[in-house]
């Protein structure tokens, strides 16, 4: 068993979460690092210990080991083996309440560069990853700038999911009627495996993606080549698009005014129509975007009172 | 005709060849059942011996034989998607298909075969522990047993008939909201566990009631064995988790069927209060299957090491402390739902403090052995290879908790690998152990040792094999519930260990069953009642115990009573003047516990197809069971003091 801990551990090395291309990866990473070593710390004697006792106690004719029946309590050794659990909990306490803070996903991350706004979008059994600033749109693939923090902005219009780059950082839920945020960033080029990790239904698994880091520059090369080569998505088409089925990569030039505020506000409008809400003109969509704010708001509040 | 078509499609799963041929064989195996039966004329004794029974040895042995088909079930189920994950790309399982699997997987193993091996244990073991001679309740208790059989039944039918729901184990909405999942699976499981819930909720109820009533005279509270113990901080779980389960089920049920909205959106519901529910039943579930095994561990450690347990208020006081404990740890399961900072902390902490009272645990189990004589019996072999396993599963637990590192981990393989290193390594290998610690007692004969051995070796190398690899591929980005990967993810050649690891576990399994069929076949009848030179009251009376467990109740002096008096007879001390036999009160047999849980498995199947000649006529059948049995007086009789002299006389060979 050892043997087979020792030859995964040499192979963690390659593991997409061990290698991290994102600030928040790698301070994941850390943290890993550090909880692994403090129960390593208390690992190791154990098992030795278990390993001694077993073989020295062990029914032998000839044993010459010590035979106590009725030795069955000692207050020193008893408040020595609370101690040692309470020392290393507290210690991994300490330092995980402060990544905690340091970690929350909706934190910003700290860079000089401007952060890119993407929203996500988790469909049955698809993603719709959308760019406002960029006035572009994709399914099932991502392009981001590199070094560049990128605001994401998550949502669902289908049973929840999890929206999951191991290389780039950890996941977070995407509900109906809330919008979550999550801050993640590239630091190198490259193409970074990324799925929904929460099971939603028949086709969940077909719900990978891959996110390529590029430079600057190549990003608006991309976001040009994309508003010169596709069809704009309607309203029409994302009524499409919603539709439960899997989907091959797209891509769009220009997504309907409010699109992302309309999902996320379709479920947390009262006594409407959930479809009134399309073609919103802008004034409306206005509105709903401050409701999309309120939502998360409760949102947080909600959790708050738990 | 073509009507009946229609429906006989839609009313049967249709359309698998591994449907079809489970279907086949449920079948056959039925008309064999039946014809067995009748040929041998067997259906008097079935009634009268066992549907009807309310003694709770028997009851026990009925959990522990329908747990042990429920492991079967939930085992194939298990190879079944250990198979389709083989290799990339595998075309073995649809996606529909193995999503169904998974469920019921799940649900069946924690619900359907962890729950009732351990309340077949408590039935068992507990009574007698703690020198009584039944449980509380003895009417309950057989109630409890057929809600759990009938509502395992009204479960594992949607395999055949209507479909298996296919929502996860925990089925969160909106995917098990009639809009996610429109079929008919859903609600069998609604109706499957609630159903069997209730009757846990009453076994939890009756054995806390057993223990701190029923007593023997002298075992004060600090001198009960720490098998007793454990079941008491168990049930008490039970009874404050359960009635979270019943709730939240039931509300899913309103939004399914009365269309509520308390878990959609459209009218202000939310599905994160069911997430938030279910979990506040969840967490605490692993725990009210985790400490009773941590019981049989320390029973059976004293046992073998030949030394008193070391360090009892400690274990009193870790256990009494997880239990509690264990109420405030369920936003675990989700740090990635956006709480907030300061909410995921304190979850955070508050899961780490559990891990500090079960390694203490563990030290002391240690420190038992320590200084002993141990004997490596196969319920010894499973006790000393649980520890390292739940010491590195609680160590991945560790490391779950921390919040932020579980954005990393959750809803990836090293989730999946850490669950089931501690409820395999945990509660399965300590339910196996004390199956075959107590099995004696049970039925007077000893489980075969080599091939009991077989088992635990198949059984902890496949373990180590199956999911050691998965902790690694969750680090490599695989999330759980895929059906299928692709070749360029480069997950394919662990996928393909773990699941040589899995079918060694299902040969282990095969094992035990054979260990089975040939202890009862070439057993040699153990004529002690103290096969394992016990410590605790239990083995102070033959095996099997007799249906009023004692003849005079016992009374105790010491933790390990009986461990005691052995010493006090070998040192020549006579034993202190039996007191006089007296007659013997005893619960009547009762056929409405079945007949009941009957009727509300009709109600039950009533429910999941809408279908009210099924609701009314169930509903009104448990109604009319409750009234026959509020005016039923004749309820209880007196084994005469003759009649005891007698069965004490056969089973102690004259030295009555
Ligand atoms: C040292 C003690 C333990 C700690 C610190 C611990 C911690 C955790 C954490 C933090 C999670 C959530 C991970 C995630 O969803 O991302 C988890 C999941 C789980 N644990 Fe443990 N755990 C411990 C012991 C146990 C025991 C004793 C059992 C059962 C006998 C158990 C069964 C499970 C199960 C079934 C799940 C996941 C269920 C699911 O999501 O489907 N754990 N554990
Ligand atoms: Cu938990
Ligand atoms: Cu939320």
């Amino acid at each position: 068993m050892l043997l087979l801990t020792a030859a995964l551990l040499t192979g963690c090395g390659d593991a997409m979460v061990f290698d991290p291309k994102g600030p928040i990866a790698a301070q994941q990473k850390d943290l890993i690092y550090i909880s692994m070593l403090l129960c390593v710390v208390i690992l190791v004697p154990v098992l030795a210990l278990t390993a001694y006792i077993v073989v020295r106690y062990r029914d032998r004719k000839d044993s010459d080991a010590p035979y106590e029946p009725t030795w069955s309590h000692n207050t020193k050794l008893e408040i020595v083996w609370w101690a040692i659990p309470i020392i290393i909990i507290a210690i991994l306490a300490v330092v995980t309440v402060r990544y905690t803070h340091a970690l929350e996903p909706s934190k910003p991350i700290v860079s000089e560069k401007e952060e890119l706004v993407i929203q996500v979008t988790s469909l049955d059994w698809k993603w719709l990853f959308q760019y406002p600033e960029q006035d572009i749109a994709t399914v099932n693939y991502l392009y981001i700038p590199e070094d560049v923090p990128v605001r994401f902005e998550l949502t669902s219009d289908a049973p929840m999911n999890s929206f999951w780059i191991p290389q780039l950082g950890g996941q977070i839920y995407t509900m109906s009627g809330m919008a979550m945020t999550l801050y993640l960033q590239a630091d190198e080029p490259g193409v970074y495996y990324g799925s929904g990790a929460n099971f939603s239904g028949e086709h969940f698994a077909d719900m990978t993606f891959f996110a390529t880091a590029v430079p600057q520059d190549e990003f608006d090369a991309w976001v040009e080549q994309v508003k010169s080569t596709s069809e704009p998505l309607t309203v029409e088409g994302y009524d499409e698009l919603r539709q439960p089925g899997t989907s091959h990569v797209q891509q769009f030039a220009g997504i309907p005014e409010g699109l992302f505020y309309d999902i996320v506000t379709r479920y947390v409008v009262d006594g409407q129509n959930p479809h009134a809400g399309h073609g919103a003109s802008a004034p409306e969509a206005e509105e709903a975007s401050d409701s999309a704010d309120a939502a998360e708001h409760g949102h947080d509040e909600s959790h708050a009172a738990h | 005709m073509d009507t009946i078509k229609q429906f006989a499609s839609e009313f049967f799963v249709t359309g698998d060849p591994l449907i079809l041929g489970a279907q086949v064989s449920i079948g056959l195996t039925m008309v064999a059942i039946v014809f067995v039966l009748s040929y041998f004329r067997k259906w008097g004794w079935l009634w009268r011996e066992w549907l009807t029974t309310v003694d709770h040895k028997r009851i026990g042995i009925m959990y522990v034989i329908c747990s042990i088909l429920m492991l079967f079930r939930g085992g194939v189920d298990a190879l079944l998607m250990r198979t389709q994950l083989a290799l990339p790309g595998m075309e073995f399982l649809h996606a529909d298909h193995y999503n169904q699997i998974f469920t019921t997987h799940g649900v069946i193993m924690i619900l359907f075969m962890a729950m009732p091996l351990m309340f077949g244990l408590f039935n068992i073991v507990i009574p007698l522990q703690i020198g009584a001679r039944d449980v509380a309740f003895p009417f309950l208790n057989s109630l409890s047993f057929w809600l759990f059989f009938w509502g395992a039944m009204l479960f594992n039918m949607s395999f055949v008939i209507g479909g298996s729901p296919d929502a996860g184990w925990l089925a969160y909405p909106p995917l098990s909201g009639l809009e996610g999942s429109p079929g008919v699976g859903q609600n069998f499981y609604i109706w499957g566990i609630q159903i069997s819930g209730i009757g846990s909720l009453m076994t939890g109820i009756n054995f806390i009631v057993t223990i701190l009533k029923m007593r023997a005279p002298g075992m004060g509270l600090m001198k009960m064995p720490m098998f007793t113990w454990s079941t008491l901080a168990s049930c008490l779980t039970i009874i404050l988790a359960f009635p979270i389960l019943t709730i939240t089920l039931f509300l899913l049920f309103m939004d399914r069927y009365f269309g509520a909205h308390f878990f959609t959106l459209d009218a202000g519901g939310n599905p994160m209060m069911y997430i938030n529910l279910i979990w506040m039943w969840g967490h605490p579930e692993v725990y009210i299957v985790i400490l009773p095994a941590f019981g049989i561990f320390s029973e059976i450690v004293s046992t073998f090491a030949k030394k008193t347990l070391f360090g009892y208020k400690s274990m009193v006081f870790a256990l009494m402390s997880i239990s509690i404990a264990s109420f405030f740890t369920w936003a675990h399961h989700f740090f990635t739902m956006g709480s907030g900072a300061n909410v995921n902390a304190f979850f955070a902490v508050t899961t780490m403090i559990i891990a500090i009272p079960t390694g203490v645990k563990i030290f002391n189990w240690l420190f038992t052995m320590y200084r002993g004589r141990i004997k490596f019996t196969t319920p010894m072999m499973w006790t000393i290879s649980f520890i390292p396993c739940f010491v590195v599963g609680g160590m991945t637990g560790v490391m779950l908790s921390v919040a932020p590192a579980d954005f990393q981990f959750h809803n990836s393989y090293f989730l999946i690998a850490h669950f089931h290193q501690v409820l395999i390594g945990g509660v399965a290998f300590g339910f196996f152990a004390g199956l075959t610690y107590w099995w004696p007692k049970m039925f007077g004969f000893k489980l075969h040792e080599g091939l009991g051995k077989w088992a635990f070796w198949l059984w902890n190398i496949g373990f180590y094999v199956c999911f050691m690899p998965q902790y690694f591929l969750g680090l490599d980005g695989m999330t759980r519930r895929m059906y299928t990967y692709d070749f360029d993810m480069g997950w394919g050649p662990l996928n393909l260990v773990s699941t040589v690891g899995g079918f060694l576990m299902g040969i282990g399994f095969l094992f035990q069953v054979w260990q089975i069929a040939h202890s009862i076949k070439f057993m040699q009848k153990d004529t002690t009642g103290d096969p394992w030179d016990g410590r605790t009251l239990e083995w102070s009376i033959p095996s099997p115990a007799p249906l009023y467990n004692f003849a005079t109740v016992p009374t105790v002096s010491e933790t390990d009573d009986w461990w005691a008096t052995k010493q006090r007879r070998a040192a020549g001390v006579p034993d202190a003047p039996a007191p006089a036999l007296e007659p013997i009160h005893m619960p009547k047999h009762s056929g409405i516990p079945f007949v009941m849980s009957f009727f509300w498995f009709v109600a039950g199947f009533g429910f999941v197809f809408d279908w009210l000649h099924f609701v009314i006529p169930g509903l009104a059948g448990v109604a009319i069971c409750m009234l026959v049995r509020s005016f039923q007086y004749d309820t209880d009789y007196y084994i005469p003091v003759d009649e005891v002299r007698r069965t004490e006389a056969a089973l102690r060979g004259g030295k009555a």
